[in-house]
């Protein structure tokens, strides 16, 4: 196997000395994953994301990033790695046009010129904003604004993507959309790491998912393992998808069924009914 | 008095820089019953809340033909401060809703009523019951921004219900909360449902909304697409996907069974329907 794209060892974190965000968390990353960070509010998730890229630095343990302590380089160095888009796309846009916004990354790491432009216009048609590039990032509505955020992160073209809650405020349309973005991105050797609430979308996209509570990892596997997992999900007050709750009771009753997407349960189901007939 | 809350009659409504953002909205709703309203974004749902307590027209202008009546009460003849005391609205951000005044809890919901007048003792009595209906007992004393995601939003509820309002309306009450809080915030509502509130909630939550509403009204670009009993409107499963809305996915699930293998299900809306309908179908229950 290769080696880890990031390894996170013991990593402790304190915001200051009373709130323990991260109680000694380790955890590798290979290059191409695609996993889900689950968890309440307060659980350190976002706290454990900002620490790939060197936005927070562990107080104890530490994180290397192809080889790199985070606490002793510099920050321009590990988000050339790591890209990491916002839960709240106010709190990263700035310009004031779509096309400044997204060629704001790679001019800062002194990309310029014709590479510039293929690299802006490689942004925006990943994330289908092509024909916007004149307009003001503020005139869009919320779903395109996450969008934009994404593809000033894609056009720095980072290894990594870590994404804070990129399905709050979207409905059903937005997510299919961000759920495909992130395959696509994934499909193209980007490793993608998204942090969300959104089990549904969980169970469609990631591979690995990680659950946390109280700065702690309480389980790391395949997304169907965890998502399988539904009395440690209960305790940590996470419902799982309607479908893996569906499969799992019916299993309970003594029916051959492991679904956690509407489309698994579709085929298994198709089988066990004819077999009925 | 009719035995209508809401009686609303070909509602058009155009902002004074958006035009057409609701078209020709027909509905009523009894008394003790719950309308959810799903859509996708941008499909004129926040814009319908507004409108039952009037901040649409009164406080955004533009362009309104139509009847609103809510409580008896025409919108276009009463102010936003009458219509308060009778339809609650509670916005997605509980930030929102909050005065930032209070220190407490307590004078949290107290404030409203304050600023309506009411006597010491009827504050004191319904600021009590309100913070015991949203589950807030213990917290009176807490500052509100110690709280929780979902504390705050059932705080939010409370300040209205403190109100006595004869409907209540909740724009997208768990769109920003994390589960426990989503949790939360849908046991209160579920709590206030059975207890014979009148409630209209947009929510894209479809999965727990199939498991309180009564009727369900799928908006799409103003338009009503589709109205009537959860179980009717929750079935319509094209209909739906065509407007960008999920549909449960039990519901979906056995609407795809039965598409392509011609199986004869009842068609579910939620998960414990579904537990019955297939355990009984694959014959282990």
């Amino acid at each position: 196997m290769a080696e880890p794209i990031i390894k996170v060892e013991n990593v402790w974190f304190a915001y200051d000395d009373k709130v323990v965000a991260l109680r000694g968390v380790s955890l590798d990353i290979y290059p191409g994953e695609m996993i889900a960070i689950i968890g309440q509010n307060g659980g350190g998730k976002t706290t454990l994301a900002k620490h790939l890229n060197g936005l927070l630095k562990p107080k104890k343990g530490r994180v290397l990033v192809k080889g790199m302590d985070t606490r002793y380089t510099p920050t321009h160095k590990i988000v050339k790695v790591v890209g990491y888009v916002f839960q709240n796309p106010s709190h990263q846009l700035f310009a004031s046009t779509v096309y400044d916004e997204v060629a704001y990354g790679p001019k800062n790491l002194g990309i310029e010129g014709e590479e510039l432009d293929k690299r802006v216009k490689w942004a925006l048609s990943m994330v289908g904003l092509e024909g916007y590039e004149k307009e003001n990032p503020y005139d869009l509505d919320y779903g395109k604004m996450k969008l934009l955020t994404i593809a000033s992160v894609i056009s720095m073209d980072p290894e990594v993507f870590v994404l804070d809650e990129p399905t709050t405020g979207q409905d059903h349309r937005g997510r299919m959309i961000l759920a495909d973005l992130c395959k696509k991105l994934n499909e193209q050797g980007k490793t993608v790491i998204v942090i969300t609430h959104d089990m549904k979308f969980v169970a469609e996209v990631a591979r690995r998912t990680i659950l946390m509570a109280d700065g702690r990892i309480v389980l790391d596997g395949p997304t169907r393992e965890v998502m399988s997992a539904i009395d440690v999900l209960r305790k940590a007050a996470i419902k799982p998808p309607q479908i893996a709750e569906f499969s799992y009771r019916l299993r309970e009753a003594g029916v051959n069924i492991n679904a956690i997407t509407i489309s698994e349960a579709l085929e298994q189901l198709k089988a066990l009914l004819s077999a009925r007939r | 008095m009719s035995e209508y809350v809401i009686e609303v009659e070909n509602l058009s409504y155009s902002y004074p820089r958006k035009a057409n953002v609701l078209r020709n909205i027909s509905f009523k709703v009894k008394k003790g019953e719950v309308l959810g309203i799903i859509g996708p974004n941008g499909a004129g749902k926040s814009t319908l809340c507004k409108a039952l307590n009037g901040l649409v027209p009164h406080f955004y202008g533009g362009r309104f033909s139509g009847r609103v009546v809510v409580a008896g009460m025409n919108t276009l003849e009463h102010t936003v401060a009458e219509l308060a005391t009778k339809v609650g609205l509670v916005f997605q951000d509980p930030e929102e809703q909050l005065s930032g005044v209070a220190l407490t809890v307590y004078e949290e919901v107290a404030f409203g009523l304050s600023m309506l007048g009411f006597p010491k003792e009827e504050i004191d009595v319904r600021v009590k019951e309100a913070i015991k209906k949203v589950g807030l007992e213990g917290l009176e004393w807490r500052a509100p921004f110690e709280l929780s995601g979902g504390q705050t939003q059932r705080l939010a509820i409370a300040t209205v219900l403190a109100l006595k309002p004869e409907v209540l309306v909740l724009d997208e009450p768990t769109a920003q909360l994390d589960p426990i809080g989503k949790f939360e915030v849908f046991s209160v509502i579920k709590k206030l449902a059975e207890e014979g509130s009148t409630i209209v909630v947009v929510e894209h939550e479809i999965e727990e909304l199939a498991t309180f509403a009564d009727n369900i009204m799928l908006l799409n670009e103003g338009r009503v697409v589709a109205y009537g009993p959860a179980r009717k409107v929750l079935g319509m499963v094209e209909e739906l996907k065509k407007c960008g809305v999920n549909p449960p996915s039990v519901t979906e699930l056995t609407y795809l069974l039965k598409k392509e293998v011609g199986v004869d299900l009842e068609v579910p809306i939620t998960l414990e329907e579904a537990i019955k309908i297939y355990g009984e179908a694959l014959g282990v229950m």
